[in-house]
């Protein structure tokens, strides 16, 4: 390809140190982007990263709040990851977590008590399937009569959170209570800790590793990569394409569902309107970058639950909180546009069509 | 009664309006073969810059300005991004998403809550506002309204009757045998995606601009979603695409006036009510089940690479 004087040239093969090396000189090229956003508005950019870091990373306390932050992004991350393996878009990540956590938490408050563990399970199966069944919607739209995914999981997300308003507004909402939020659940249902982060993260790391197994060393992984590269040709090896879409979409709802149950039962100990906040579309840029790589995807969560987590430090010095939004957003910009120099060899001809540069 | 029935047909206009822009510039942008699906983002980025242009200089067509220019610049990064570098469509469209709402956030901070000295006001056009109930629900309005009288079949002309709209059909169809032919196919896609972001950051300044006079974080509340399944609802034409806003500007205005009548319904039901229609509608307009042709640009979210033609 061609454009003005610039040639551009397909790479077949991309070495491993620039894989991993391009997206991080991306992210520092974004950072340098925003800090001249963060100048303009009046604050010191290497004051405002240095204490973003130093109140994240750098303290076990803060370490451990951003890995706590961290937990649903990872789910919605797996959630998002698992769907696109097969070139499905689950934009729905949000609504589906809503819905999961309205299932499990509802067994959490009025169902019967039972031992912890056999509580715990319970909970988990619920929120799965609650967020599984919300994902079927778009599926079987989506295999049977080819209606838009990504509109109809993107529309799903509203009406969840309007359904998880309205339960935590009205019916649900604790007694002599202000705030949209019901009452606690019962301690025998709350996901034990360990050290100062919620154990949900060990659950994270188990599912993604599984969730790896799957996609690399199954016949039902290595289909799903056949109908990725193209379902015309699955179709004619005589793969039921209707039935995995079916499948993949329940999983990955299911896997947004249980973002539900490990902020449920890990984190706020209720549940609460406006519980996902974002963790679905969230979900979407830490899949992106993780190139739907399962393992990675927790690696990268922890750096965005870091990133949240360390608002409310810079929120101390006058800086808005959308400056972690904000950072997302450039960071995803720009990894988008180094992914792209990754594939490709760019040469640049001079005016005499002499070749002057080669990258 | 009447009275009632006129002043909820007049805001189901406005709402129409603030979802139309968006709508249809998508419909520009997707005929020729780029899907943006950042349409909220671009959307805050519209309603906050026009805001604080019009909180610093009290000036209107400023503001509009420098609406567009915003919207321009975030539609030349789109396009440099898909069309240049030729990266998925839908994850630009969420990182456009994700970056606009953080970033108008984040610049608006210091503006929340404060209401601006001026807004676009209503104005009655002489002798078509005496008209009984039509003239009350049409001819009253402001100014970004009265644009869209013009916009909408001016759009229509250029899709369906005009050479420039005829190559801009082809660009989504086949952009490859448009190449042959000798047209620029980047340059025009560049164009079609910055006009279709440059409409969209209007549907934002109606906000805040018209339809209130003060900033709110995310204040859209997912009406860029709603102009993006307006396009796929409207077949990808600029007048069903107005019939379709004005649908959803009724069935939400209704909603919200309903929940004075009958308060025994949550309102989260009614605000639900926008978003099941376009599920609804979307199953209606798309669904495979019909069995006719559907008027996807069939180029439509394809990257166009020269030499893999």
């Amino acid at each position: 390809m061609k454009i003005g004087n610039i040639q551009f040239e397909k790479k077949q093969t991309v070495s491993l140190r620039k894989r991993i090396l391009n997206p991080i000189v991306c992210v520092v090229l974004a950072l340098v982007f925003s800090s001249l956003l963060i100048i303009a508005n009046g604050f010191d950019p290497i004051a405002v990263y240095a204490k973003m870091i130093s109140y994240s990373f750098l303290n076990a306390r803060g370490l451990y709040n951003s890995i706590n932050a961290a937990l649903p992004l990872m789910f919605c991350g797996l959630s998002v990851a698992m769907a696109f393996k097969m070139n499905l878009n689950n934009i729905g990540a949000e609504g589906q977590y809503a819905i999961g956590a309205i299932f499990g938490g509802g067994f959490a408050i009025f169902g019967p008590a039972l031992p912890t563990p056999l509580n715990l399970l319970v909970m988990f199966l619920l929120c799965a399937l609650g967020g599984g069944l919300w994902a079927m919607i778009a599926a079987v739209l989506k295999a049977y009569w080819k209606v838009n995914e990504t509109i109809v999981t993107l529309m799903l997300n509203y009406i969840a959170l309007l359904f998880l308003d309205y339960l935590c507004y009205g019916p649900w909402m604790a007694p002599r209570q202000t705030t949209a939020m019901t009452t606690t659940i019962p301690k025998s249902m709350y996901l034990p800790s360990l050290g100062g982060t919620s154990s949900g993260v060990l659950l994270a790391i188990g599912i993604a590793i599984l969730l790896l197994l799957f996609l690399k060393h199954t016949t039902g992984g290595y289909q799903i990569g056949v109908i990725r590269n193209s379902t015309r040709s699955a179709e004619y090896a005589g793969i039921p394409v209707k039935r995995y879409i079916l499948i993949v979409f329940a999983l990955s709802g299911a896997l947004a569902g249980l973002a539900g149950f490990v902020e449920v039962t890990g984190i706020v100990h209720r549940v609460q309107a406006q519980l996902p906040g974002g963790s679905g579309y969230t979900g979407i840029v830490v899949a992106y970058l993780s190139q739907f790589n399962p393992l990675v995807v927790i690696l990268v969560s922890i750096l965005f639950g870091g990133l949240q987590n360390s608002c409310a430090a810079v929120q101390l010095m006058g800086v808005p909180s959308q400056i972690a939004t904000m950072l997302q957003g450039t960071i995803m910009i720009f990894v988008i546009a180094g992914e792209f120099l990754n594939h490709y060899k760019i040469t640049y001809y001079s005016a005499g069509n002499r070749e002057v540069s080669k990258r | 009664m009447s009275v009632l029935i006129t002043s909820i047909c007049a805001a189901a206009i406005v709402y129409a309006v603030s979802i139309l822009y968006a709508a249809i510039g998508e419909i520009f942008s997707q005929r020729a073969g780029i899907m943006n699906l950042g349409i909220e983002g671009i959307m805050l980025m519209g309603a906050v810059s026009g805001f604080l242009t019009v909180v610093h200089t009290n000036n209107l067509a400023l503001a509009l300005l420098a609406v567009i220019g915003v919207g321009g610049v975030l539609g030349l990064v789109f396009a440099f991004l898909t069309v240049t570098l030729q990266a998925d469509q839908t994850v630009c469209g969420m990182a456009f998403l994700i970056f606009g709402s953080g970033l108008s956030g984040f610049i608006g901070k210091n503006v929340t809550g404060i209401a601006s000295a001026v807004k676009f006001e209503k104005i009655a056009i002489p002798l078509l506002s005496k008209i009984p109930v039509v003239g009350e629900i049409f001819f009253h309005q402001d100014l970004l309204v009265y644009f869209m009288y013009i916009i909408v079949p001016l759009s229509l002309f250029y899709i369906q009757k005009t050479r420039p709209g005829l190559i801009l059909r082809a660009l989504g169809e086949n952009p490859a045998s448009l190449d042959t032919a000798g047209t620029n196919v980047f340059r025009l896609r560049y164009l079609y995606v910055m006009f279709g972001c440059a409409m969209t950051a209007i549907s934002g300044a109606c906000i805040t601009l018209s339809y209130t006079n003060f900033w709110n974080e995310g204040m859209t509340g997912g009406k860029g979603w709603i102009a993006f399944s307006l396009v796929a609802f409207s077949r990808w034409n600029p007048g069903f695409a107005a019939l379709g806003a004005l649908l959803f500007g009724g069935i939400s205005i209704l909603g919200m006036n309903l929940q004075v009548y009958l308060p025994g319904i949550p309102t989260q039901f009614y605000s639900m009510l926008p978003y099941a229609a376009t599920v609804v509608a979307l199953i209606i307009t798309t669904g495979s089940f019909r069995k006719i042709h559907t008027a996807e640009p069939a180029a439509l979210c394809q990257k166009y690479v020269r030499e893999e033609r």
